[in-house]
């Protein structure tokens, strides 16, 4: 994957230094005493959750940023170390509650290589296909939340509209709406209802048209130009020294995408593009993100069309739960069941590092096994964490009213952040 | 690609599919640039302390409500397989780094450590360790030298204890409020 034509919007780089997250102040313009500081959040309705950013005025400008985060942290990481593995399946839709399925994914994905164990295509398949609704849902959200807040309020009623299609969808696969916990270690927890093909088909259609309509309310609007374009800049060269990934990194021109460039699932055997934008700006972002709800619906359809038959689970009976129906006649599956349920699985010893394109960008899970049935380490690498590192960079030269703006097109999840 | 001229180079692993090189945390600034600048490892994906206290033997952790402290990892009825191989530090520090190039390489680099042991800040090399830095003090008390702005990112400043650390027990959060106050 080259770059594509780097983005020329400045010279130089603009992460502040020494402290490449903190903006601080010129000391001359602290002496003239004309700076104020000002906390924004931490309970704030346009911070995604609670997020807190010091913020050091002169006039509108803003001169000075920190963020502080933290506000949400649950510890995550330390309690699925008590939990065996199949527990701890629970825990990663929970740390981002608006892209859950992929979080999900991706510690499955981690057990799984360590475990060694083969997924049948149908289920490889399936995960695809929930991954990327999922996207649908958590650019859904990220639209209708950032457009209310540069005062669009209408956008949120129609995002909200389809990305309740999504949900319903969810509830009719898995039995819930929201953190599923559909995907198991070697394979899916249950079949692909029947009639499920057809309903995503008909949301595939309504999605389209949704995508369509948003363009017409935004694309062309005025006040949405003015309020996002050329504002928040990252370059190419800085968006990769921060380490942002995902549309932020697409949006600086940097034709980056892991589903691409390292495929996973079945990636490799779907057509789709990825969308750069070379400006690095808010509208870019924007753009960005509008381009991947097209390519997932286009994702979905083809997984739809291509969903192979077969089993949905691996089986490997020292991992994967026996059959509900077998527990009635058979004593080895009921040892099984009872094992699995009890102590859990044992996972061989190692360590791995597992990421995958989630809504927001690279999400990985480092995973470390000491051979028994509970995680020794968990630590997930959080795409929003990372994306917020880069506030101080896009906040320069900004003012004060462009801050909402620049920090909802970062698209930060507070639950991934602080974990 | 062989690893060996990494300056610092200790010792080159490959299990499932990934690359571990493990580099003398004395020289680890060196061959972060020297991943960096001359493997082209321009992307800091991750970094990842772990804690090995108590590795391959009972689990130290505490549960709640239990004097004792309850046994985590305690060896099914199935058993483990064999004893875990033994490390050579308490501690871990592992920096994922990705190549933005054709084939996204990755390779994991790795320095050692114990408790109280400084490990070099690579905030100059990659600006994104910043925070990723920050977490790993934070959570588990590795200590950066050099980094600019080494406070607790997640909890509170005044918080005691390193959570994630194998020795903090389950449940052992301080009360902030209690009726004798």
């Amino acid at each position: 994957m080259a770059v594509v034509e780097r983005a020329k919007i400045y010279e130089g780089t603009r992460i502040p230094s020494p402290i490449p997250t903190v903006l601080q102040v010129d000391p001359k313009l602290r002496e003239e005493g004309d700076i104020l500081r000002v906390n924004f959040g931490p309970n704030h309705p346009s911070t995604h959750g609670v997020l807190r950013l010091v913020v050091d005025l002169n006039g509108e400008h803003v001169e000075g940023l920190a963020a502080v985060i933290g506000y949400l942290h649950t510890g995550f990481e330390k309690s699925m170390e008590q939990k065996s593995y199949w527990k701890a399946i629970t825990y990663p839709a929970r740390i981002d509650y608006v892209s859950f399925q992929m979080n999900e994914l991706v510690f499955v994905l981690a057990i799984e290589k360590l475990l060694e164990i083969e997924v049948p295509p149908k289920a490889t398949w399936m995960r695809m296909l929930m991954s990327e609704l999922t996207r649908l849902h958590s650019h859904l959200i990220w639209l209708g939340t950032s457009a209310l807040e540069i005062g669009a309020i209408s956008m949120l009623w129609y995002t909200f509209r389809e990305r309740d299609a999504v949900l319903d969808l969810f509830e009719m696969v898995t039995g819930v709406r929201m953190h599923t916990r559909y995907f198991q270690a070697g394979g899916l927890a249950e079949d692909i209802p029947p009639g499920f093909a057809a309903e995503c088909a008909r949301f595939c259609d309504l999605m389209e048209k949704g995508i369509d309509d948003y363009e017409t309310i935004l694309d062309r609007n005025a006040i949405w130009l003015e309020r996002t374009r050329g504002i928040g800049l990252l370059s190419a060269e800085d968006a990769i020294a921060l380490g942002q990934s995902g549309p932020v990194l697409r949006a600086s021109g940097v034709d980056w995408d892991l589903r691409k460039a390292a495929p996973y699932l079945a990636y490799d055997q779907v057509d789709f593009d990825v969308p750069v934008y070379p400006n690095g700006d808010v509208y870019d972002r924007y753009r960005v993100r509008m381009e991947e709800m097209r390519q997932s619906v286009r994702i979905v359809r083809q997984a739809l069309e291509a969903m192979p038959d077969g089993p949905w689970i691996a089986d490997d009976r020292k991992v994967v739960l026996p059959p509900r129906h077998e527990l009635h006649t058979s004593m080895e599956s009921l040892i099984h069941h009872f094992k699995l349920v009890t102590e859990g699985y044992l996972v061989p010893e190692g360590e791995v590092y597992v990421a995958t394109e989630s809504a927001r960008g690279e999400m990985g899970c480092y995973l470390v096994s000491d051979g028994g049935s509970k995680p020794w380490r968990v630590k997930f690498r959080a795409p929003s964490f990372v994306a917020l590192e880069a506030t101080a960079t896009c906040m320069r030269d900004a003012l004060i009213a462009d801050l909402i703006a620049i920090v909802g097109s970062l698209d930060s999840v507070m639950g991934e952040v602080d974990r | 690609m062989s690893y060996g001229a990494v300056p610092g180079f200790v010792a080159e692993k490959e299990a499932y599919g990934e690359t571990t090189v493990v580099v003398e945390r004395e020289r680890l600034l060196e061959a972060a640039r020297w991943f960096r600048d001359e493997a082209g490892f321009d992307f800091l994906a991750d970094v990842a302390a772990a804690d090995y206290l108590g590795w391959g033997g009972k689990g130290v952790a505490g549960y709640w409500g239990h004097r004792n402290g309850r046994d985590i990892n305690a060896p099914g009825s199935w058993g483990l397989p064999r004893t875990p191989e033994a490390k050579p530090n308490r501690f871990s520090v592992s920096y994922h780094l990705l190549a933005i190039r054709q084939g996204a390489p990755r390779v994991r680099l790795q320095v050692w450590c114990d408790d109280g042991d400084a490990v070099p800040s690579v905030v100059p090399v990659w600006p994104t360790a910043d925070w990723h830095e920050r977490e790993a003090w934070d959570l588990m008390g590795i200590r950066f030298e050099g980094h600019p702005n080494l406070l607790r990112i997640l909890l509170e400043d005044d918080w005691e204890g390193h959570p994630l650390r194998k020795d903090y027990p389950i449940g052992g959060e301080p009360v902030r409020f209690s009726g004798e106050e």
